[in-house]
């Protein structure tokens, strides 16, 4: 249904004007535009409450769309809304960068400004990616998101950022040039550039198993799937703590929100075909990332290898939909798999995020993130150890917190696909737990490891705010999830329904 | 015909610009050094009054005057105003640079104007006369110069290299047309047409033309194998020229390659199809992998210059008018983006000292961010990335291609534009992750940085709102 005021629009335009209002603020004075940047990162965030507020759980419709012709030559319109898919998403992002704006703010001395507007300006087109409906404009927005992403990287970054950020430029970039080309395609075949008109376009199974390898590269990179996983070490690790929180946070998020709105409902049938692929894909990436993730002495790399082990879920719970559904059982197993997979997406939004946030506070204090260097921190940090560790057992996936759910989905779903799957996919239950609780044991606790451990000062209010804000979001997530659930539930039905039926 | 103001009426931005290069250049004898910027503000004047009466002149509808050899139709009327535009920029960024290297001479705004009337000659022709007419003067101008910096030695070399290849290959092209005329009988485009469309002409002799008419436009565009002279010529002329050379000439040598290929030779245009599409494979492949070697800026866009002009093959390679307006979208946004890049390069050359290495970019971004940003906005545009309009620029090529059902050239082309992104990142990365090497200020003077904005700001306008100029283009061929 079509929005009375364009709500959405402004969760766009609102951060990116205000990311060019900052940049022209200057450094002359730093704080102006600090203060200029979080005022409108909580602006955003206000005027995205509406989308929750004011959405209908009832109906898998496309809700406050705004349509406007854009490029009338080639039948690209200015097309935004949002669904259960896409609404949650929105929110985390508009959320989320509140927090990164806040963490930001006395470690970022070189140019403030220009590393505020580019946050500022990265979150409106996130939001654009998500709510876009027409393909060029998901497009516009889902290669815009590279540039910032490379700025931020590059000159706040670490010692090795310019390869990281190289890489993760390229890479990306590679994944994305082939889906354009299949969009192309499928606009000639359509004579629409609407992404819900490529949902019933028929295609036969040559022509969807192309495309479908097309937006595999560009979201297997995003999410990232084993084996094009080896971008995001890299990055995670050079880049400042507010670039690593929105990468994980909120990029990878994005590959598996191509997978709901792309892959799976425009190429149902090759996607079947395919799903083996996938789900090995996912299961290497459960299992054996989990593995190198247990081997790892920066703490970084160890957070960003546990999240393509996450991410492993994501998409692990997406596919296993066509298994089930093959083997004439019940749907709502098929429903149950994706909403897992989509409670993870935000769940590992959330505590993704607060680990690297607690890395940052130990980084801005030591300037090291090498698990050899700390120990016992728990004696003078005795606050954030306690946020520390929650956050660590919320990775760990311990009920009661939101790392649970959704991994509890999805290996319930497996088992309605195939006892191994679920096998496999519960010794992350295992191995997630030995890599973050080691890794928590030899930092936080055990004697303290050296002087400059003995001199770390305790959180002070701001980091405080933000680590309490994440903690809040977890527990209330991982003991009621029931309106992320609610919300999303109509819309993924109506996905996997559509998916059960062939194009061919 | 009779000649009076009605009739002349097609053609009098050229006659005015005529006038006015005329009235500069013997004003321009009464100067002295200090009053050169009279010669500066007049040329400007003059590039204004042209566009101002190609606007005037400008409407529907084909007009063909002066026996057939000239023709003023809508395609033309965009790609002068565009020509103008882009050489409006090129004068402005020139001056400093000019001053700083005691060359500020009134003979480049001469010699400039002059080629930008064998330009706009070109864009008008409708007789194979007219093209090497308007052909030969944009290329004696231009020879004239790349030599302009009589000091400087690469000048001397690049101005020999240009003007011995640029010989051979307008004798090429000559060979070719005299061929087709041989075969038709006729020199008037139109007529070519006609007498091919009947199956009238000698087909064997009509291939051999062909082939050296491709030849001449490849050498002109700096097409793989035609492209031997591009890195040499921009890195060897003063900046300020290439920057001329590697912006306006490209959008007529579009008009040279429309003119000849689809209003003269339309009717073979499944040979020429054919040769444009190894001739933009090529120039895809050499052009983004040699550029990644190269240290010197100036080389590095020449080569990324020879990926672009792939590009706009494969706009003409699609062979509809869809296609045909995607390539002149590509054509003048490229020449736009190109006067930028090479605009700033300019900017940044001090004291005699050309800033033409990766390396003189460093740590821009702390000097002056302002030029980083623009200079990051161009080199994004080039690399294709939204929202820049480089990135709609490919897009409408590549929907041209996929309409005729080539999508493995699509592939071929985002594949080699992937491998293309990366010169462009390293320039980037020297922007705004490195120290400057150089820590003065960077000085330059009012009118220069305005423009620079104004480029900048249109690339980022253009590419949130794509549509005005699309449109331009598209009814430029009737749809």
């Amino acid at each position: 249904m079509t929005a009375d005021w364009p709500i959405i629009s402004a969760t766009i335009w609102l951060p990116i004007l205000g990311g060019a209002l900052v940049l022209a603020s200057g450094d002359k004075a730093p704080n102006v535009s600090r203060w200029l940047a979080l005022i409108f990162a909580v602006l955003t965030f206000l005027v995205s409450i509406p989308l929750y507020t004011g959405f209908d759980a009832g109906t898998a419709q496309m809700q406050f769309v705004e349509k406007a012709p854009w490029i009338p030559a080639f039948d690209v319109y200015y097309y935004l809304g949002v669904d259960g898919i896409s609404m949650p998403l929105i929110l985390l992002t508009t959320f989320i960068s509140i927090l990164v704006i806040i963490a930001g703010w006395e470690v970022i001395q070189y140019k403030p400004s220009q590393y505020m507007a580019a946050f500022l300006m990265m979150e409106g087109v996130m939001v654009g990616v998500f709510a876009a409906l027409d393909a060029m404009l998901f497009y516009v927005f889902w290669e815009a998101m590279l540039i910032p992403m490379f700025i931020i990287i590059g000159v706040w970054g670490g010692a090795n950022r310019v390869y990281a950020t190289i890489k993760f430029f390229l890479y990306t970039f590679l994944g994305s040039v082939f889906m354009l080309v299949a969009l192309i395609y499928m606009y000639f075949q359509s004579g629409s550039m609407e992404i819900l008109a490529f949902h019933d376009l028929k295609l036969n199974l040559t022509e969807q198993i192309l495309i479908f390898i097309a937006f595999l590269l560009a979201f297997a990179v995003k999410v990232p799937m084993w084996p094009v996983h080896t971008w995001l070490p890299d990055a995670h690790v050079e880049a400042p703590t507010g670039g690593s929180v929105i990468l994980a946070a909120i990029m990878l998020k994005i590959g598996g929100y191509g997978f709901l709105r792309f892959s799976l409902p425009i190429t149902p049938d090759a996607s079947n075909e395919l799903d083996w692929m996938i789900i090995s894909m996912s299961l290497i990436a459960v299992v054996y990332i989990g593995f190198v993730a247990l081997v790892q002495q920066d703490m970084k790399k160890l957070i960003a290898y546990s999240s393509i082990a996450h991410m492993g879920f994501v998409t692990l719970g997406f596919f296993i939909a066509f298994i089930i559904m093959a083997r004439g059982d019940v749907d709502s197993g098929a429903v149950l798999g994706m909403q897992g997979g989509m409670v993870q997406m935000v769940s590992h939004g959330f505590i993704s995020a607060a680990m690297f946030l607690c890395v940052g506070v130990l980084y801005d204090r030591m300037h090291s993130r090498e698990i050899n260097d700390y120990g016992g921190v728990v004696n003078v940090m005795p606050w954030f150890a306690a946020f520390m560790v929650f956050f660590a057992m919320a990775n760990a996936g311990l009920p009661g917190t939101s790392g649970f759910v959704g991994e509890f989905m999805v290996i319930l779903a497996s088992f309605r696909a195939d006892f191994w799957f679920a096998f496999l996919a519960a010794t992350t239950l295992i191995v997630g737990a030995a890599y973050t609780l080691w890794m928590v044991k030899r930092v936080v606790y055990g004697e303290i490891g050296s002087e400059k451990v003995a001199a770390l000062e305790d959180i002070n209010k701001r980091e405080a705010l933000v680590l309490t804000s994440l903690a809040v979001a977890v527990l209330i997530l991982g003991i009621w999830p029931a309106p992320l659930i609610e919300v999303m539930d109509v819309s993924i039905e109506n996905l996997v329904r559509h998916i059960a039926i062939t194009k061919l | 015909m009779e000649y009076n103001l009605t009739t002349l009426q097609p053609v009098l931005p050229e006659i005015f610009l005529l006038s006015a290069a005329c009235l500069i250049l013997v004003v321009d004898l009464f100067l002295t050094e200090k009053t050169r910027l009279l010669t500066y503000g007049l040329s400007l004047a003059a590039l204004i009054g042209t566009i101002a009466m190609t606007q005037y002149a400008a409407g529907p509808a084909h007009e063909i005057i002066l026996s057939g050899s000239f023709v003023r139709d809508p395609m033309a009327d965009v790609l002068k105003t565009g020509l103008l535009l882009v050489t409006l920029f090129a004068f402005v960024y020139a001056k400093d640079y000019l001053r700083e290297l005691g060359i500020l001479r009134g003979e480049y705004y001469v010699l400039g104007l002059f080629a930008v009337l064998g330009m706009m000659v070109m864009i008008s022709a409708n007789s194979f006369l007219t093209v090497y007419l308007g052909l030969e003067l944009l290329a004696l101008c231009m020879y004239a110069l790349v030599a302009f910096h009589r000091d400087s030695k690469t000048g001397a070399e690049a101005a020999m290299k240009y003007f011995v290849l640029g010989a051979l290959a307008s004798g090429m092209l000559l060979y070719g047309i005299s061929m087709v005329y041989g075969a038709t009988g006729h020199l008037v485009l139109s007529e070519v047409a006609a007498v091919i469309a009947a199956g009238n002409a000698d087909q064997t002799v009509l291939a051999f033309g062909l082939v050296f008419i491709v030849i001449g436009v490849g050498f002109k565009f700096g097409a793989v194998p035609f492209h031997m002279w591009v890195p040499d010529v921009y890195h060897g002329a003063p900046t300020a020229v290439t920057l001329f050379l590697g912006s306006a000439p490209k959008i007529a040598a579009f008009a040279l390659a429309i003119r000849l290929l689809v209003d003269g030779l339309g009717g073979l245009f499944e040979q020429w199809q054919d040769m444009l599409i190894i001739l933009a494979v090529l120039s895809l492949a050499i052009g983004n992998i040699i550029a990644i070697a190269q240290t010197n800026l100036k080389r590095m866009l020449a080569y990324s210059t020879i990926s672009h002009v792939g590009f706009i093959f494969l706009g003409l390679i699609a062979g509809t008018d869809k296609g045909y307006s995607a390539a002149m979208f590509y054509a003048i946004v490229y020449a736009l983006t190109a006067a930028g890049g090479f605009g700033v390069v300019t900017m940044l050359s001090r004291n005699g000292l050309d800033a033409e290495n990766i390396h003189d970019l460093k740590g821009l971004n702390d000097r002056s961010p302002w030029l980083a940003f623009m200079m990051m906005l161009i080199l994004f545009s080039m690399a294709g990335v939204p929202p820049t309009v480089g990135f709609f620029a490919k897009l409408f090529v590549l929907d041209a291609v996929v309409s005729i059902d080539m999508v493995w050239l699509a592939a071929v082309a985002v594949f080699f534009s992937i491998i293309g992104a990366f010169y462009y990142l390293r320039a980037v990365k020297a922007m705004y992750f490195d120290k400057p090497i150089d820590e003065r200020p960077l000085l330059s003077s009012m009118d220069t940085q305005v423009a620079m904005s104004i480029n900048g700001l249109a690339i980022l306008a253009f590419g949130l709102f794509p549509a005005a100029l699309l449109t331009a283009c598209r009814t430029a061929f009737g749809i």
